[in-house]
């Protein structure tokens, strides 16, 4: 059985192709002002890797923040659903699920046998989510993706205000006039996001095995700090971004199962 | 094209620094010559009085260097007065920065100066004094002397206060002294925007001009979720009248009259601060000034 899930998330739509319980073929496009045009885009990429035609798909799912205005979709999934049913597929173990997106994070909690039981999420507010460490990259004149290897370099962190993205961009200016290190900066950075992230995740209880996804989750300056604040291991799939995406093809699977049943 | 080009560099944001000496009355060596320096996040306010009444005044924005910037607003406070800084008795560092005024003899929290500064303003009838500086917003009641009884403070987050401002007139290029006025100037008030988060305003306004509104609809509709923020610090606080608004954004029209309509309660009209000095923007630093003349009187007792 094929089935494909398309998330539609704030700064890109990722689509994964799965069939038979593998993933055969992922895309990928950048939301834009047209996220439904996007979707188009990263299914025939999707389709194209996985060598197969949209005709091939039994069911499709979409999930992520503008799920509604996906083309073609027979059903959608709320992105906490979609997230715990790709922990559980990653990582059978996975009992607290962390999903961090440009716009929004959430933490998922999931019983014995995989079930969600409990939610929190992080909306409304830019800095906690990949937005936060994409100003401050911005204001520290530093590509995104250097954000982290640079905070590795770091020895210590230097404060900054990690409440909100618009007084953290001036604590960033300030401390570069203070000719505090880069390093030092980026991992200021991460540490008061890790903070954020980490208050968020206990109010629903650190339970192991923790497991992180979305995009933000490639970040091994975040990874880093998140660890040393948790305090404990964190499982990242080799692709957190797509996470969003398998966890709606599962959804597909089942409904289609079902259907066929 | 190179007017295109000169357009993009025009910063909306930045607002017009100012000062003032009230030389109606001229200072003699005997009076007691109090400054208080208010140094925010965004602006750095000096007031300098004698015997308790205001001669002058400097506002000026605040660099990256705030001993710097305290020093330099209290030199524009003195410009042309022919005060020097041996001639202040007693100076009050206050606001964000306190703590890095060089020349002051004692810092005081900008809460107790901007009620302090308020009850100077307005007069004693003051009970509620909402001030939005730079980077954080207060809800603040006093007694009839100027005295805090409560607080509240937003300093978490920029949707409402002054910095946030800035972003959004630089976002819509709209000067951020005009933004109040541009607010009002819609027909009929649209709902205020969903998500007050400066950061994600950013987005949302552009997808809300992409679907056709006016610079001024958004503006309107992203003044409207300001105040409805900072209408719920008020409630939350207690609102006594009367009440008053200080900080930067009390020249904010647009702010200033959604409030009005979101409490029902009209603000204490603002004196005409370009005639007599009592300019809310400064309360602060008037609060600090009226401070140290009471310090140093404490001081000449003992």
């Amino acid at each position: 059985m094929i089935t494909a899930g398309v998330d539609l998330g704030t700064q890109s739509v990722k689509v994964v192709i799965l069939k038979d319980g593998s993933v055969v073929g992922r895309g990928k496009a950048f939301s834009g002002f047209d996220p439904a045009k996007a979707a188009e885009q990263a299914m025939d990429e999707a389709l194209m890797t996985a060598n197969l035609s949209l005709s091939d798909l039994s069911h499709v799912t979409a999930t992520g923040a503008s799920m509604a205005l996906a083309p073609k979709a027979d059903s959608t999934v709320s992105m906490m659903g979609a997230d715990a049913k790709a922990g559980i597929f990653l990582f059978p173990k996975a009992r607290t699920i962390i999903d961090i997106g440009a716009e929004e994070a959430r933490a998922v909690k999931c019983d014995d046998r995989g079930v969600m039981v409990e939610f929190v999420v992080n909306e409304r507010c830019a800095a906690g989510a990949g937005a936060f460490i994409e100003a401050m990259a911005r204001a520290l004149e530093v590509k995104l993706e250097e954000m982290g290897p640079l905070s590795l370099k770091a020895e210590r962190a230097s404060p900054i205000n990690a409440s909100c993205v618009i007084f953290g961009e001036s604590d960033v200016v300030t401390l570069i006039h203070r000719q505090e290190s880069k390093p030092e900066i980026a991992r200021a950075v991460f540490d008061a996001m890790a903070d954020r992230i980490s208050s968020m995740v206990h109010r629903l209880g650190v339970n192991p095995d923790v497991v992180l996804l979305g995009g933000v989750a490639k970040d091994v300056g975040f990874v880093a700090s998140l660890k040393r604040k948790l305090g404990i291991d964190i499982l990242i799939p080799e692709f957190p971004e797509f996470a969003g995406a398998l966890g709606a093809a599962l959804t597909a699977a089942s409904k289609a199962e079902r259907s066929q049943k | 094209m190179s007017d295109v080009a000169q357009k993009e560099d025009v910063e909306y944001w930045r607002w017009q620094e100012y000062h003032r000496v009230f030389s109606n009355k001229k200072w003699k060596n005997k009076d007691i010559i109090t400054a208080g320096v208010d140094v925010g996040s965004v602006g750095s306010k000096a007031a300098i009085m004698i015997d308790g009444e205001v001669y002058s005044w400097g506002v000026m924005r605040t660099g990256s260097n705030s001993p710097e910037s305290a020093k330099k607003a209290l030199d524009w406070a003195m410009e042309g007065t022919g005060l020097r800084l041996n001639d202040l008795k007693y100076i009050v560092g206050t606001g964000y920065g306190r703590v890095n005024v060089p020349m002051a003899n004692k810092a005081i929290t900008e809460i107790a100066c901007h009620a302090k500064g308020a009850n100077y303003i307005w007069g004693p009838s003051v009970r509620t004094v909402l001030d939005v500086g730079g980077q954080d917003i207060k809800a603040i009641r006093c007694d009839e002397t100027g005295r805090v009884t409560s607080f509240l403070m937003n300093d978490k987050c920029a949707a409402g206060t002054g910095r946030g401002m800035e972003v959004f007139a630089d976002l819509l290029k709209i000067p951020i002294e005009d933004i109040g006025k541009v607010s009002l100037s819609v027909e009929e008030e649209p709902p205020p925007v969903s998500c007050t988060c400066v950061a994600f305003a950013k987005t949302e306004a552009v997808g809300l001009l992409r679907k056709g509104w006016s610079k001024e609809k958004v503006l309107a509709a992203y003044t409207r979720a300001m105040a409805v923020r900072m209408s719920n610090l008020i409630s939350r606080v207690g609102l006594e009248r009367e009440f008053v608004i200080t900080g930067g954004q009390s020249k904010n029209i647009g702010i200033v009259t959604r409030i009005e309509t979101i409490l029902g309660v009209k603000c204490l009209p603002t004196p005409n601060w370009r005639e007599n000095g009592l300019d809310p923007m400064v309360a602060g630093a008037i609060g600090a000034a009226l401070f140290a003349k009471a310090l140093y009187e404490k001081e000449q007792k003992q």
